[in-house]
Parts: C-alpha cells; structure tokens; sequence
C-alpha cells in the first residue's frame, strides 16, 4: 500500500506538471493542439490512478467501483457525441454548459462530504477550515453551475436579457445573506443540512441573477469569469481531500481565467466592472427610437457590387457572427481566390470580439484553408481602410458601428471598433435591417459610401461568384 | 484567532501550493494572442474538470447503502466526466483547424 500511495502522489505531479504546460502551449498557435492532448493525457493519467491507486485515512481502497464505470462510460460517450456534434457556430455556448458541468460537480461534492462530515464529527464544532472549504465549495460551484446555463441559454438565444428594478443593490443583498448564512452555519454546533440546502439553493438563484442582466455580446467574459470560478471551486475540493492535482488544476485555471477574462474586457477597451454592472440591453429602446432620422439606404446590385470588387485594388472582407450563421466560411475563402486570381488583393479584417467569442471568425475562416497572413488584427487593419476600395462586410454590424467612436449615449460607446467608413465603398452583406447583437441601430448602413446588399450571406455570396466569374 | 494560525500552520503545504500556482497561471497566460482566446478559455475548462477525481473519491466511500449518497455522488461522476471529456474534445476540435492550414 505504501508503494501505491507513493506511485498516485507521482501521478498527480505528473498531471499537475502536464495541466502547467498545456496552458503553456495553448498560448501558442504552434503548440496550441498538443498543449491539449497533453493536459488530457494527464488528466486521464491521473483519473485512472485515482481509481486504482487511491486509498482512505483508513486504507479502504476506492469502492462502488461499478458504479464509477458507469458514470465515467456515461459522461465519457454523451460528452463525447455532444462535443463532436455541436456546430463551430455554437461552441461558445458549448463551453459554457460544460463549465457548468464542473461547477455543478464540485458543488455536489461538497454537499456529499458535508454530510459525511457531520455525521463522523457531531461532536465537534463547525468552526473550521475543512466546512469553510465545504460552503465556499458549494457556493462557488452553485453560482457557476447556474450562471453557465443562464450564458449558454442567453447564447442559444432562449433567455432574454432581464433587469429588474434595483437589481445590483437586490444582487448584493443577496450575496450578503448566503455569506451570513453561511457564517450562521459555522457557529453551530451541528450540521444543520437545511440550512446548507437553503445555501445552496440561494447560490443558485444568485448565479441565475448575477448573468441575466448582462447583456448577451458580454456573455464570453462572463464564461470566462464563471470558468475560473469554476477552477476555484474544483480547488476547495483539493483542499477537502489534500489532493494536489485538484489544488494545482483548480487554481491554475482560477488565475489563468481571470486573466484571461481581464484580456478580453481589454480588447473591447472596458473595465470587468463596467461589463459586470453596466447592463448592456437596458438602454437600447433609446438608440433605437431615433433611427428613422438617420437617413436612407442605398442598395446595391449583384452585378454592380462584383463589378465593383473585380476593378478594386484592394478589397477587405469583415465578417461577423452572420458568416458563421450562414455557414459562409467557405464560399468567402472561394470568393477570395476568384478576386485574387484577377490580380486584386485581398485581405480579411478581424475585430477582436468578432462574432461570439475573440477568436471566433479566425476559427472559422481557418477551416475554410484561409490563409493565415491574410487575417488581419484591429490594429493592422485600421490605417489600411483609408486605402481601400471596397469593404464587404459580411454579417458583422456593432464591430463597425461609428457609434463606439463619437455617440457617449450610445451603449458601445468606447469600444474599438473597425474603421470601414475610411474607405472607398463600403458593401454590407446582411439578411434585413434588424440591429446587431447590442440592439442598436448602426449609422454605418446611412452613409453615402455605404451599399446594402440584402439577402443570406452565403447565397448571396454564390451568386456574387458567379457574377465575377463572367466579367 | 489561535483557530486560523492552527489551520494554515496546519495547511501550510497547500498554501504554498496555492500561492505559487496563482503565479503561475498569471505567468503562463500573458502573452496569449486574442486569435487563441476561445480555445485557451475552452483548455482550462477542460482542466478544472480535475474535479472529477473528487468525485470519484466520494463515490468511492460512499456507503452502499446511503443511496442519497450513492445518487449525488453518481451524478457528480457523470458531470465531471461531461466536463473533461467535451472540455478537450471541443478544444481539441477547435485547434484543428489551425493544424490543418500549418501543414500546406
């Protein structure tokens, strides 16, 4: 037994080390692919040691293990289908709910070991770091698990943005009263397991409340944030067993996800604050009401806007959410090469909250073969517009909406945005005139330089081809 | 307060632990590009599904015949297990995508 306890603590270094540097490659395009297989193999590395090696205080060795098998056969082939199944376009949402999964977990544990702990020590006070690590667990876990699916729900576009009246102070209030519970419930002298339910359930409710009120284009800082607290909450259960690769995982992430939430709030140049309190929806009704002032359309044909392109020096294409909706991916990597062949240059401009998530349309256009070196960041992009013929949008609107730059009522007001009206024409591809994610209305589509071109992005794009093929 | 110096005298090694791998995730994630956002947030979900082996550890002293118990803990496995499997499956799906392009 000595030697199996030796061999699992080996084991959890090995994982800890692997989960280290996967994050390390991660961060690298390069490395990004075997950075995962690597955290994996660790994981899966030290999951079947737990199994197999793993023993109690009182050297019982890992029981029910029927039952364990089928959990982890369950988990394994519905996780499984769910992930390979699931469409580029609702990965994010996919994150999320399986982020929620791991909340969910870590708080199920700790209501489990609360439980047992009461029952072998009722004698004892509960004044102790073992039940703190046990309530922040659940806590931690139950706001997790319940803010995912609000997120993933918000994404699948079934939950709708929600504030109700003097909601943060409400929001507080709350969080007031779980900690005071939970204070309650250590200064007992008894496990009170009513009281933990009650927790429990308040922490839930406090999740649901805490993501409704954001609006749904903030929901990948909000997945990023639960993910670390998430990490957080796998490492008080590190903490209730003295299991080191639980501690080291969950912690890593915990920081990890932090930072990368704070990265992301500054690529959309506001404060995580300013994303968590300001809620997005609320003020649209305003910016909406005055667009019938704002001017009038102008569309543009088939025939004109491929004409317009063939004869272009340059041509920079912006794509949004509604290429991925569309599934235009790959007709745009086709229109390029046509444009290309023709001696125009062309080049495709990413903002950095893109679509759903940063990151989103590179993605995207990568599984199309898009060539690397043509994505263009933001800040590469901006001081070529001035020298651009045409700008097909393609189903992107808040990312180039000239609200963010000069309109302080405006709820994007702030946000880097893609200078598109710098250039010569500008095309936007899109299915009517309804607002982008943010809900607002987009002066872009009223200037004299812009062209709508009405319809499905991906039709429209075929039929854009088979223009260009016959000039 | 003698109860606070006993639990981290007790726990120092944790705390250790904790401190530095706080740094340590700090460290490993500056200087990621935004391309890579999405599937460095989609790797660290997939590695705090680590807590699947807490599940397991519950499972596996749960008594027989505690079947509130035996159900927790055998949800509890099952979700960890949804965590860590898609976790990386989605991740691992969406760096596909750039592998293919290097290889040309």
């Amino acid at each position: 037994m000595e030697l199996s306890q030796n061999l699992l603590h080996i084991i959890y270094l090995l994982a800890s080390l692997s989960f280290i540097l996967g994050l390390k490659m991660l961060s690298h395009p390069k490395t990004a692919r075997n950075g995962n297989l690597i955290a994996g193999a660790g994981m899966t590395l030290a999951i079947f040691a737990t199994i197999f090696l793993y023993h109690n205080a009182e050297g019982a060795p890992v029981g029910n293990l029927p039952l364990i098998f089928l959990g982890l056969i369950a988990g394994t082939i519905i996780g499984y289908i769910m992930a390979k199944r699931v469409k580029m376009t609702s990965m994010p949402q996919m994150v999320s709910f399986f982020n929620g999964m791991g909340g969910a977990c870590a708080a199920l544990i700790s209501l489990n070991e609360f439980g047992k702990y009461t029952q072998n020590n009722y004698a004892e006070t509960l004044l102790n770091g073992h039940v703190l690590m046990i309530l922040l667990g659940i806590m931690i876990g139950s706001v997790s698990f319940a803010g995912s699916m609000i997120a993933f729900g918000k994404l699948e576009g079934k939950i709708k943005d929600y504030v109700l009246p003097r909601q943060q102070l409400f929001n507080v209030l709350l969080l007031v009263i779980i900690l005071g519970l939970g204070a309650y419930l250590m200064l007992q002298t008894e496990g009170k397991i009513v009281l933990l339910y009650v927790i429990t359930l308040l922490s839930l409710l406090y999740g649901v409340l805490f993501v409704l009120p954001i609006g749904g284009a903030d929901m990948p800082v909000v997945i990023s944030l639960l993910n670390s607290f998430t990490g957080l909450a796998a490492a008080f259960g590190g903490f209730l067993y003295g299991n080191r690769a639980m501690l080291t995982g969950g912690i890593l992430v915990g920081s990890a996800g932090t930072i990368l939430t704070i990265l992301m709030c500054q690529a959309m140049n506001r404060s995580l604050l300013n994303v968590l309190v300001g809620a997005f929806g609320g003020q649209s009704g305003q910016a909406a009401a005055q667009s019938s002032e704002m001017g009038v359309i102008k569309e543009i044909s088939l025939n004109d806007c491929a004409i317009l392109c063939n004869y272009a020096q340059r041509v920079i294409v912006v794509p949004g959410y509604g290429l991925a909706v569309a599934q235009a991916q790959h007709i745009t990597h086709e229109f390029e090469s046509v444009l290309e062949e023709r001696g125009v240059e062309v080049k495709y401009a990413i903002h950095p909250v893109a679509g759903r998530m940063p990151g989103h349309m590179n993605v995207l256009l990568a599984e199309a073969d898009v060539a690397y070196d043509k994505l263009l960041e933001m800040e590469e992009a901006n001081p070529l517009f001035k020298n651009t013929d045409v700008v097909l949008v393609i189903g992107a609107n808040d990312v180039v909406n000239p609200a963010a730059k000069d309109d302080p009522t405006s709820p994007i007001y702030g946000m880097p945005i893609l200078d598109v009206d710098e250039s010569k024409t500008v095309v936007v591809l899109k299915r009517g005139m309804s607002a982008g994610y943010a809900g607002i209305e987009n002066r872009l589509f009223f200037n004299d330089n812009t062209r709508m071109l009405f319809g499905d992005a991906k039709s429209s794009l075929e039929k854009l081809v088979k223009e260009l093929k016959n000039i | 307060m003698s109860e606070v110096f006993h639990f981290l005298g007790q726990n120092i090694e944790a705390i250790y632990i904790l401190a530095l791998s706080i740094f340590l995730g700090i460290e490993v994630i500056s200087n990621v590009p935004a391309v890579l956002h999405t599937p460095l947030m989609s790797g660290a979900n997939a590695i705090h599904g680590v807590v699947i082996i807490g599940a397991i550890i519950v499972m596996g002293e749960a008594d027989p015949q505690n079947y509130l118990a035996l159900a927790l803990g055998f949800i509890a496995v099952i979700l960890g297990t949804l965590n860590v499997v898609g976790g990386f499956v989605v991740t691992d799906r969406m760096l596909e995508m750039f592998k293919k392009k290097e290889k040309k």
